[in-house]
């Protein structure tokens, strides 16, 4: 066991450093997830991308610098200290792409990564329906054989920027004759095409951040099959623990908020508590034992093991705690927590609150924390499925 | 940065916990709670011959000069052994304690039979008059008034008090404040004591995880094997989210207790914040697993019958025993805030 960073890691990190340091926006970008916000994160998506940090840990021909998982770690933990904006590259960059990596042909992999971690396409996921949420194998879009590929009809929805993006991915059945997880294939698709219509749905928090995605005999080429066809769900199912672990939810996010919910605990320590002090300590805590564990994850990545099943593990804490720790910054507010971004006595221009119905969100997505918890409970523990 | 142990260190926990399969058992613990403790006593015995009870005494008193560290794994193993007796006090806390602090007629007298698992040493730091297994051990090991002492324990008054958990044996201890007993003076002893509190929170800490370990791995068995209403009960969702909520909070506490061995045994700075955030995480995780382990074994858990409940008492006892969570809470928030 060695928890120093070493020399070169440590040189990784004073790099990330002075570049976020020099070129992070100085003003608060508007929310990512709003038309005009999500415009102007573009251009600090290029930005990132052309000074080589958009995908830190990609292949060079890609873009990336090929960091280690620790450097990829470190990275983000420099991101949010500095306070960057939120990455709205991150459904293309931290779910499609690791799976590209891992079944996409060398034409999409060198047609699609660029411009994904440029921010030049974006992307959405679309894989729930109105009728497939978390049963997702139950889902009713299909996709047609025609000449030269295949016509996508169907619903997805809660796609989050779908509103936004130019392209998403999904899963369609190919094969009528099958059920549940076989007869899926994992496609590529455009959101603006022929019979594509996509309707923006505001969320709790009030940005237009889902979308509904409606396809009516979209054409799309051969080309844009993910793995092979009829084998989607094992295609999808890489992603999904991408999602559920460290990808989307590197600890370097909440080791940020919990330093800054130490400082808003300062500001407002006239009204300060026990109770309050306990919880701020609770999360900075929780904050440093979710880096331990996601060391200690990276570490078995780093030498070979497949994390599988564990990734549960991981989404169920980070999210819950992400909830807990914005709770505690709004009871520290207290009468204040309700004031939004347009008020001009907000605290930290609404923030919290923002946050917190956002961390709401965590224990939903990727897998409601429900999901998880059979999948940690069958396939960690082995209990009996029925 | 590399957060996992080599295969030297994970030999040993095998070596451990093969040994303590045999010689431990739940029978050898259920004895030791009759009183009859012979079999803990062998058990006692087969691990010092592992080398283990010595193993951070120097190559020269018969150790192998190992770390907080390396002495982790296997005391998670003695946790989840439930494995009666001061192996914490002896093995992290005294034997340490022994070597740097002893005199030399000390040393001479006490470590190698200490290392050899002869001799059994309990701690009393400064104020803390409750020891368990004082009664049952050779030696004493005191700070009082800033300054050590070393105490054969038929010197010492051992007033029995009786802990929920049988095994612990609990007594009071006192015993005259006489210079023969003095360890050496021209030692820091405020700061020997300090790190053998360290030490002993981070070993409790490691058998608690061991101990929580032990109660997951029963009740999840026990919910494979029992049937309700023609099927095992652990195919409910109700039973399954309480086992993964159980899981989760085991596994976020093992790397804490990690990081603290190795904060201490490389010195790290805020060292001491990471013991605490060690035992604060074990502490929870033990009594939280032990109450998920009670409610899904229903009535047969709340017997002394079943095995489980000295898992539990033990875990009652460790999670409040070095500093309990608001003691830790408190270290950590002088710390951050």
């Amino acid at each position: 066991m060695d928890l120093n960073f070493t020399e070169s890691e440590n040189a990784f990190r004073y790099e990330c450093r002075s570049w976020l340091e020099a070129n992070v926006p100085s003003e608060r970008l508007p929310s990512g997830d709003t038309k005009e916000g999500f415009a102007l994160h573009l251009s600090w998506e290029h930005k990132l991308f052309d000074a080589g940090w958009a995908a830190v840990s990609w292949p060079k021909e890609y873009g990336g610098r090929e960091a280690t998982l620790f450097e990829w770690l470190i990275f983000e933990e420099e991101y949010y200290r500095v306070g960057a904006p939120s990455r709205v590259t991150q459904n293309g960059i931290f779910l499609l792409a690791p799976t590209l990596f891992e079944f996409g042909t060398d034409e999409q992999k060198s047609r699609i990564l660029r411009p994904m971690a440029r921010g030049d396409v974006t992307w959405g996921q679309a894989w729930s329906e109105p009728n497939a949420g978390s049963d997702l194998a139950s889902l009713k879009s299909t996709a047609r054989r025609v000449e030269g590929g295949w016509r996508l009809t169907g619903q997805k929805t809660w796609s989050t920027r779908a509103a936004f993006c130019d392209m998403a991915y999904g899963l369609f059945r190919t094969d009528p004759d099958q059920t549940r997880h076989r007869g899926l294939t994992y496609f590529m698709f455009p959101l603006r095409a022929e019979g594509v219509t996509v309707r923006g749905v505001d969320r709790l928090d009030g940005d237009e951040g889902f979308a509904e995605i409606f396809l009516d005999d979209v054409f799309v080429p051969d080309s844009e099959i993910l793995g092979e066809v009829h084998q989607g769900w094992k295609v999808a199912m890489a992603t999904t623990s991408s999602e559920r672990g460290l990808s989307l939810r590197s600890p370097g996010r909440f080791v940020a908020i919990a330093s800054r919910l130490i400082n808003l605990y300062h500001r407002f320590r006239d009204r300060s508590d026990p109770v309050l002090r306990d919880q701020v300590i609770q999360a900075w805590m929780d904050a440093q034992v979710y880096r331990w564990f996601t060391y200690q994850t990276v570490t078995r990545m780093a030498e070979g093991e497949e994390i599988g099943p564990d990734s549960s593990m991981n989404k169920v804490f980070w999210s819950e705690m992400d909830v807990r720790t914005h709770e505690t910054a709004l009871a520290i507010i207290g009468d204040a927590l309700e004031l939004d971004e347009a008020s001009p006595s907000a605290v930290d221009a609404g923030d919290w609150m923002k946050g917190f119905q956002f961390a709401l969100a965590g224990p939903i997505y990727a897998g409601t924390n429900e999901i998880q918890r059979n999948i940690i409970a069958e396939r960690v523990l082995g209990l009996p499925r029925k | 940065m590399r957060f996992a142990f080599t295969a030297d260190q994970k030999m040993l926990r095998d070596t451990v916990r093969d040994v303590l399969r045999r010689a431990c058992s739940p029978e050898v613990v259920r004895a030791a709670w009759e009183g009859k403790t012979e079999g803990a006593r062998a058990a006692w015995s087969t691990l010092a011959q592992t080398g283990l009870i010595g193993m951070t005494a120097s190559e020269g008193a018969g150790g192998m000069s190992m770390s907080e560290l390396d002495l982790l794994l296997p005391l998670e193993e003695t946790g989840y052994a439930a494995m009666p007796g001061p192996i914490v006090d002896t093995a992290a806390v005294g034997i340490p304690l022994l070597e740097a602090a002893g005199t030399d007629a000390q040393r001479e007298r006490w470590l190698g039979l200490a290392a050899a698992g002869e001799a059994r040493i309990v701690v009393s730091f400064e104020d803390r008059e409750m020891v368990p297994h004082a009664a049952s051990a050779d030696i004493l090991i005191a700070e009082r008034g800033g300054a050590g002492y070393c105490v054969p324990i038929d010197e010492v008054s051992v007033v029995p008090e009786r802990s929920v958990d049988r095994t612990r044996e609990v007594g009071k201890v006192s015993f005259e404040l006489s210079p023969s007993y003095r360890m050496r003076e021209d030692v820091n002893s405020v700061a020997l004591f300090a790190l053998g509190r360290e030490r002993a929170a981070l070993g409790t800490a490691a058998q608690l995880v061991g101990l929580t370990r032990r109660m997951l791995d029963m009740t999840v068995q026990y919910a494979k094997d029992r049937e309700q209403f023609g099927k095992p009960i652990g195919a409910q969702q109700a039973i399954k989210h309480r086992l993964a909520n159980a899981l989760i909070e085991q596994e976020f506490a093992r790397p804490t207790v990690y990081r603290a061995g190795w904060s201490l045994a490389t010195g790290a700075r805020d060292a001491e914040v990471d013991v605490s955030l060690a035992k604060i995480y074990a502490g929870q995780a033990a009594k939280f697993v032990a109450k998920q382990a009670l409610q899904v074994h229903g009535a047969i858990g709340y017997t002394i019958e079943c095995d489980l409940h000295m898992w539990m008492k033990r875990a009652w006892a460790l999670a409040a025993a070095h500093g309990d969570a608001a003691n830790h809470r408190e270290r950590v928030g002088r710390h951050v805030l």
